[in-house]
């Protein structure tokens, strides 16, 4: 039997079509690994009875040749996705027991599609987090290691961590995440991933636990660029669940996978770089940019001078949006009751203060803050001044520009509990990531090398809204040129 | 801008967290580092900049005012408290809030 842990979810699903493999097989194999990589913690839930059953049911199809395009192929989801009847946590004490009464638009179409679910990947609490290390089930450990022969946990990478650690270790065929500042594309980085975040409006957020509501969009994270396109045109299209969502055709985005990039031209913004940034990092972007010359594309110096900005205002916007969405949770409607109260408003505040992480507390109280009367000309609205300001400099950057090629994270994989002390320096792991969401647009992290003690690094490709298909052409071609395909040594197995 | 234990106090009360005193010293010293470092926003100029809410630029599609089908729609209310701490014949249970 060929080992599924072995194949692209490309391949596996080829192998599924022309009957070389059982789905069964498949998600047998996947589930023996996720037993074996307890270790990493990227899983909160396995739901093995349930993949089993998909499983069946779609060798049932795939045997009378027929069946969607992802027909058995076994899933890990993100557990920020509600999925019927099975525990969702969002990361976080607060959801306990919550086991929500319908699907996701996202896992709804995966399953349409054939998709076979493993079970709910851990998270930071609320998708609050770049280590992974918020989540109320415990950090999620980088399958890679250091070649320095030291076994320092390294982080995964956050919010999506269990995305990125169980694609990279190999613990499904490819997982589903989401991207509020750059949840997907910063852990894709950090694990050798291939990590995509969507023009905001491209994928439904409708059964997707809200965090910042006009900032969060999903999107996959995949062991290639192939398997990547492969996800989020089953993830992607038109829901009128969710009142943000765009009418427009879903393109095939593996049909662009290969095609020439020739007279693209390639925007290199000056800005994104930052003090203490490893050098691998700024050679890995000088090989990127020599790549797409070669591939025929025109490099062109522009200027993004608002980019220091972003962060700064996605920590008003991102704490303002959490505020009000996280209000619902109050001890009524789902989840924990605090055990000891003495009346309804002692009950709201036990219930939050038992609930809910120091991280996500922390931010309900900045965006509480800047919302509350006195400051909110002086902070929210003019976060929201400069958020323009952002968005209006990426629209004239782009009628110059096709594509813009930027470093997706500041650094390699960092030691888990070194920066947990100080949440402004955690803020600025999404320093390269965050103006996409504040602009709605498309981006994408690719591995493209490795630094000096081998830790993957990745490099950020940035489109124009609803342009995917520009940004996967791109994606291909660094991945083709780069060759990044190594995989981690299996030291937890 | 710093902030202090007090107003830490009463964010915290606007938010519904309980937060214990010792807590709240630390938290006004976090939530000023955080805030300082917001500051820089300061230097941006914004003079006439229209405020961003959301990045699609559309308008809130509107749908006939009708009953929805599946789970957006009616007649479940067992469903929409089957995940509540405390319920009785469909009503969510909270501590007496009238006197």
């Amino acid at each position: 039997m060929t080992n599924p842990a072995d194949l692209t979810l490309a391949k596996l699903r080829d192998a599924l079509k022309a009957k070389e493999i059982t789905s069964l097989e498949a998600t047998d194999a996947y589930l023996g690994r996720i037993e074996k990589a307890k270790a990493l913690n990227a899983y909160v839930t396995v739901t093995a009875d349930k993949a089993r059953d998909m499983a069946k049911a779609s060798d049932a199809k795939l045997a009378k040749g027929e069946g969607g395009p992802l027909e058995g192929v076994p899933l890990g989801i993100k557990d920020l996705f509600c999925t019927e009847d099975v525990l969702t946590t969002a990361g976080s004490h607060i959801l306990d027991g919550f086991k929500p009464r319908y699907e996701s638009t996202v896992t709804s179409q995966l399953w349409r599609d054939g998709g076979v679910m493993l079970g709910k990947l851990n998270m930071d609490e609320f998708a609050m987090g770049s280590s992974n290390e918020t989540s109320f089930y415990g950090n999620v450990v980088n399958p890679w290691r250091r070649s320095d022969g030291g076994n320092t946990d390294l982080t995964p990478g956050g919010s999506s961590g269990g995305s990125s650690a169980s694609v990279s270790a190999r613990l499904c065929a490819a997982a589903t995440a989401t991207d509020t500042g750059g949840s997907i594309r910063q852990p894709a980085s950090l694990t050798n991933t291939v990590g995509v975040k969507p023009t905001y409006g491209r994928v439904s957020r409708w059964g997707v636990v809200a965090f910042a509501s006009s900032l969060d969009q999903a999107g996959p994270i995949a062991q290639d660029v192939r398997d990547a396109a492969i996800m989020l045109k089953s993830m992607a299209g038109h829901d009128p669940k969710d009142s943000t969502s765009v009418d427009r055709p879903v393109p095939d985005y593996e049909a662009v996978l290969g095609q020439s990039l020739k007279g693209l031209k390639i925007g290199v913004p000056k800005e994104y770089r930052v003090d203490g940034m490893p050098e691998e990092i700024e050679k890995l972007w000088a090989d990127g940019i020599a790549w797409m010359k070669d591939a025929g594309c025109e490099i062109v110096d522009i200027s993004l001078p608002m980019t220091k900005y972003a962060l700064p205002v996605y920590y008003i916007v991102a704490p303002a949006e959490a505020s009000s969405n996280l209000a619902r949770y109050d001890g009524v409607k789902y989840g924990l009751r605090a055990k000891e109260y003495t009346d309804i408003t002692s009950m709201y505040e036990e219930t939050r203060a038992e609930g809910f992480g120091d991280e996500v507390k922390r931010r309900i109280l900045i965006g509480t803050y800047v919302l509350s009367a006195g400051y909110y000309d002086a902070y929210y609205l003019r976060a929201q001044k400069v958020r323009k300001r952002i968005f209006d400099e990426f629209t004239d950057a782009f009628s110059k520009v096709d594509l813009i090629l930027t470093p997706a994270a500041p650094s390699a994989a960092f030691a888990l509990g070194e920066k947990m002390n100080d949440p402004v320096q955690m803020y600025l792991n999404d320093v390269f990531t965050v103006t996409a969401n504040l602009a709605g647009l498309p981006g994408a992290s690719v591995p493209a090398g490795y630094d000096r003690q081998g830790l993957p690094l990745g490099l950020q490709l940035l489109a124009k809204p609803f342009d995917e298909e520009t940004m996967f052409k791109g994606m291909f071609a660094l991945e083709q040129a780069a060759g990044a395909n190594k995989r981690p040594n299996e030291w937890w197995a | 801008m710093s902030i202090d234990k007090e107003t830490v106090r009463k964010v915290a009360k606007l938010a519904r967290i309980a937060e214990p005193e010792q807590r709240l010293e630390p938290l006004a010293n976090e939530l000023s580092g955080i805030l300082g470092w917001i500051e820089q926003l300061n230097e941006v100029d914004v003079e006439g900049v229209e405020a961003m809410a959301s990045a699609v630029d559309v308008k809130l599609p509107m749908r006939e005012d009708a009953l929805q089908d599946g789970p957006t729609g009616g007649g479940q209310a067992d469903n929409v408290v089957a995940n509540a701490p405390k319920t009785e014949d469909n009503f969510f249970v909270v501590p007496k809030v009238v006197e």
